[in-house]
């Protein structure tokens, strides 16, 4: 990272983003459970209560749907919002308010009602919390048209996308990783947004492309240095929005590397992955050197057990034995 | 209507609400027409019989404040003040229709009235309207609003978690049940323990208020007072206003399976239209008064069908426009 900085956790990268955006828009309010006084279950709101109060921070009893749909209500009605569902497993209680009423309102109305909510939720696998509290399935906000999905993978973009989302004139569904809470990054003291759509290019490469979502981008580095160990050049590219999506630049990459390979914490099938090599497919058929390729979790719901749900989900070994196998063709 | 509420209301304003009732009742007649000789597209669910709750309700309403309705919703929207014109030509996928044809029946939107929407999911709406109510208190601008559903919707989590939302946030919201007594074809009674949709307001803390809602100034009554309330920054009131769809659940469904013909006839006696129409000439109204307010009508409804019949389809280059 070239900006002057400071390390922050991608914890407190949201929280700056939000205390920024909550002082320069004083519309901005915030509901959902335990943000208040107790400042977010990850500390995801820490210290917002004390500064802008039970107006602005409005802490509810555990009602996923009722909560939701009076963020979008009120989003509706020109009061930005920010709905907490904290894990985004529990956005499944509020999910026909999303994509019913969130989703759709813009176009069912002509262009003349907006939602500008953020549904907010940490997805992903932590410490064995099991089949209810790990789910990944922000594919499915990426098929409903009206939603924009922003997946940050550092706390630099963490407090970037976060302002981008809450000057959208839409719904966004902003999905963090609850294993990434505690990780650290350089973060600039200046402001900046980072613009939807605009995929990063974390590690340049010339023999494949990997593309790697939320958690999984850090794996996807270190596999791309070990394999540079055995003289492999990776290219890493994290989408960061994968509604809108930068085609350019991924399609570029793939162009250039003639190999693609995803590695996404969902399933396989019908996963965003899969989205991406319909993609290659499509738009670099002629360039593809080898099959496109998948590293996903496996199809089963999260295990509680640590040594099967380590086999579940990718890790830095599968990648690298994966990307050998395909190279070695 | 008692007879001492009955002389304290002026000619004009129930005159006024026949005109009104009259409009919601004439408009959807005529979409029944155009529906059943496949003028119109989609599926429509008609509001006849329930003119009293939306004109009754709406009538105490700034043109600022907002209603949120649902997929029974347009008699809410003309009550609201969306010109028959726009409502109906929505409902024919034009291009001048409150969503330019993009939503129909239910998902027709028209902020610049005031209303925030049908909507095509039972319950929904609550928390929306919840919401939209909290916007309102934050706004400070005096701004209420109005959460239309049925008994069908009482039963869901969307209702109790809405209302529990209104009630401890105090927000300037009025909770108005149109309790038809079937929820598509299921019967309120076999449905739920406690028929009573009022009393459940207990159960939140907030007011709950039972009126007949084929009485268009007893609706009036009650929704005057409990706008008045939220508006004052008292905070929500529930409203059940027991009423009677004539008709289907949707047109198509001929609604007599589930429901008597002695049950509906009971119902079309206590017409809101002949209740209030019979109460116009009891006042003094002279009949040739009410034959004109009547022609009035017709011809409005008859300019909405030339209006909405004459104008265009969404152009297809727009089919992608508006979804962000």
């Amino acid at each position: 990272m070239s900006e002057q900085g400071r390390v922050l956790t991608y914890t407190d990268a949201g929280v700056e983003a939000l205390r920024e955006e909550m002082r320069r828009d004083d519309t901005i309010v915030y509901i959902g459970q335990g943000i208040g006084p107790r400042g977010g279950n990850f500390r995801q709101t820490r210290g917002l209560w004390k500064e802008f109060g039970d107006d602005r921070l409005r802490d509810t009893g555990i009602c996923e749907l009722g909560a939701t749909g009076v963020a979008i209500g009120a989003a509706m009605a020109g009061t930005r919002t920010i709905v907490d569902e904290v894990f985004l497993d529990f956005a499944l209680e509020a999910i026909t308010q999303i994509i019913q009423q969130a989703a759709n309102i813009s176009y069912m109305s002509n262009g003349k009602i907006k939602a500008p909510v953020v549904v907010r939720g940490a997805m992903g696998a932590v410490r064995n919390a099991g089949a209810h509290h790990s789910h990944t399935f922000y594919n499915w906000f990426a098929n409903t048209p009206g939603l924009k999905v922003a997946l940050p993978s550092t706390p630099y973009d963490v407090k970037g996308l976060f302002k981008t989302a809450l000057r959208d004139p839409g719904p966004v569904v902003f999905i963090e990783h609850k294993s990434l809470y505690n990780s650290k990054g350089v973060v600039p003291e200046d402001e900046y947004l980072i613009p939807f759509g605009e995929a990063q290019i974390i590690r340049e490469g010339k023999d494949l492309t990997i593309i790697a979502m939320s958690r999984m981008v850090g794996l996807a580095v270190k596999a791309a240095e070990l394999l540079q160990e055995q003289g492999i050049s990776a290219e890493v590219i994290d989408p960061r929005t994968i509604v809108p999506l930068d085609r350019q630049r991924i399609t570029n990459s793939i162009k250039k590397t003639g190999k693609l390979v995803v590695i996404d914490e969902s399933p396989s099938s019908c996963s965003f992955a899969a989205e991406l090599l319909a993609i290659a497919v499509e738009d670099c058929f002629r360039d593809l050197k080898e099959p496109p390729k998948r590293i996903c979790s496996l199809p089963v719901p999260n295990p509680f057990s640590p040594v099967l749900e380590n086999l579940m989900i990718p890790s830095v070994d599968r990648i690298v034995t994966d990307i050998n196998t395909m190279m070695k063709n | 209507m008692t007879e001492r509420v009955a002389e304290q209301v002026e000619h004009k304003l129930l005159l006024d609400y026949y005109r009104k009732m009259l409009e919601l009742r004439v408009f959807e007649v005529k979409v029944q027409e155009l529906y059943r000789n496949a003028m119109l597209p989609g599926f429509v669910h008609l509001y006849v019989g329930e003119e009293a709750v939306a004109v009754g309700v709406c009538a105490n309403l700034e043109p600022a404040d907002l209603v949120f309705s649902t997929h029974r919703g347009h008699g809410h929207a003309l009550a609201k003040g969306v010109p028959a014109g726009i409502v109906l030509a929505e409902l024919w996928g034009k291009v001048t229709g409150s969503s330019g044809g993009r939503g129909g029946s239910m998902h027709m939107y028209a902020p610049e009235y005031g209303f925030m929407g049908t909507n095509g999911i039972v319950g929904a709406p609550i928390p929306l309207a919840t919401g939209g109510a909290l916007s309102a208190k934050l706004r400070k601008k005096g701004q209420v609003v109005v959460s239309f559903f049925g008994d069908g919707a009482v039963n869901s989590g969307s209702f109790h978690e809405a209302v529990n939302f209104g009630a401890v946030w105090d927000l300037p919201v009025v909770y108005v049940c149109e309790n038809n007594l079937y929820a598509t074809e299921m019967a309120f009674s076999r449905a739920t323990k406690n028929t009573s949709v009022a009393s459940r307001a207990n159960s939140y803390c907030l007011p709950g208020v039972e009126v007949n809602g084929q009485d268009v100034m007893a609706v009036h009554e009650a929704a005057k007072k409990a706008i008045q309330r939220a508006r004052e920054g008292g905070g929500p009131t529930l409203i059940e206003c027991k009423t009677y769809r004539y008709v289907g659940h949707h047109e198509g469904d001929p609604g007599t399976d589930y429901r008597t013909r002695e049950e509906v006839k009971q119902w079309k006696d206590r017409d809101p239209l002949k209740l209030s129409r019979n109460l116009l000439l009891d006042l003094g109204v002279d009949e040739k008064e009410l034959q004109a307010v009547d022609q009035e009508v017709e011809s409005l409804i008859d300019r909405a069908v030339e209006f909405a019949e004459g104008s265009p389809e969404p152009s297809p280059e727009s089919v992608n426009d508006h979804v962000f």
